[in-house]
């Protein structure tokens, strides 16, 4: 069993980082809803506040690690140029996918929308992070900003489940390959 | 006295001004990334000078610069409005404008047909 150093990459982008904030974002909401709550009998104690701080920052730190990882390691190499004379796309998957018109779509509309909107989840949560552990308790007596902080959280959702999806299915047409190949387990007969 | 509050509830201990600077900061930040993204598709010196790290192309340059709006408008902001208890109704209207205008113009057909494309 064995992957190359970039599918490992790619994969530490698409479930290692992005697989766990988009995981983590039930527990988020319900996060939001328990420290909103005004009824003090199911208002979380100082210590679960305490995790939920941990929580959120974690999720900040996957969400970052999400697009700096995906920008700055697995695009170039999604985007890179093939040299002249190069018919096999196999290590150029946007070069792959933009040479046939039933492909390029992925790229087109995909990629192109996955790069930009993806970045809207980081920033969101962030927001809502920093909201929530500057406020804490005190966030059940703002309801304006605890419906702000509710729909950034859903915006953060949707952006990553958008960048996502089609970041799983661009991977699956025209797979980002190639660098050196790591073993990952021993073949038995 | 908090505009946004109801009657039966006690007044907060936090004044909203460091939320509502987050919150429209945040709005303006991804509004900056679609923004950045179509003008960069639009104009092609634009995007040149979008290029940051070459690998990665003009997406570098959008994202940093949005980035680094974000977080002065997030600066400026909280500066300006610390300690102050603001309408919050009207700072989330403009936040969620933003937040969908940007949403929309994330969406490359949408942004195409900007560009009669």
């Amino acid at each position: 069993m064995q992957m190359s150093y970039r599918e490992i990459i790619t994969a530490l982008h698409g479930i290692g980082f992005g697989g766990l904030f988009l995981l983590a974002f039930s527990g988020a909401l319900i996060g939001i809803f328990r420290v909103c709550t005004i009824d003090t009998s199911s208002s979380p104690s100082v210590c679960e506040r305490k995790f939920l701080r941990i929580y959120f920052i974690t999720m900040v730190v996957f969400a970052w690690g999400t697009v700096l990882s995906g920008a700055y390691l697995v695009y170039p190499w999604y985007r890179a140029r093939p040299p002249q004379g190069i018919t096999d796309y196999t290590e150029y998957p946007q070069r792959s996918l933009l040479s046939s018109p039933t492909t390029a779509g992925w790229h087109n509309v995909g990629m192109e929308w996955k790069e930009h909107v993806a970045w809207f989840a980081p920033i969101a949560i962030t927001m809502v992070a920093y909201v929530f552990i500057k406020y804490g308790s005190d966030l059940s007596r703002h309801r304006q900003v605890r419906k702000a902080a509710f729909a950034f959280t859903v915006v953060a959702f949707i952006a990553a489940g958008i960048a996502g999806t089609f970041g799983a299915l661009i991977n699956k047409k025209a797979p980002v390959q190639g660098g050196t190949v790591i073993k990952l387990m021993e073949e038995t007969k | 006295m908090n505009p946004d509050l109801p009657e039966n509830q006690p007044e907060p201990e936090i004044p909203n001004g460091a939320a509502a600077a987050a919150i429209l900061s945040a709005g303006v930040g991804c509004l900056c990334v679609s923004l950045f993204g179509l003008l960069g598709d639009a104009f092609p010196t634009l995007s040149h000078l979008f290029n940051f790290y070459k690998p990665t192309g003009p997406l570098s340059g959008v994202t940093t610069t949005a980035i680094i709006i974000w977080l002065i408008l997030w600066a400026v902001l909280s500066r300006s409005w610390k300690g102050r208890s603001l309408s919050m109704g009207r700072i989330n209207i403009i936040a969620f404008l933003l937040l969908g205008v940007g949403l929309l113009l994330s969406f490359p057909p949408f942004g195409d047909l900007l560009q009669g494309k």
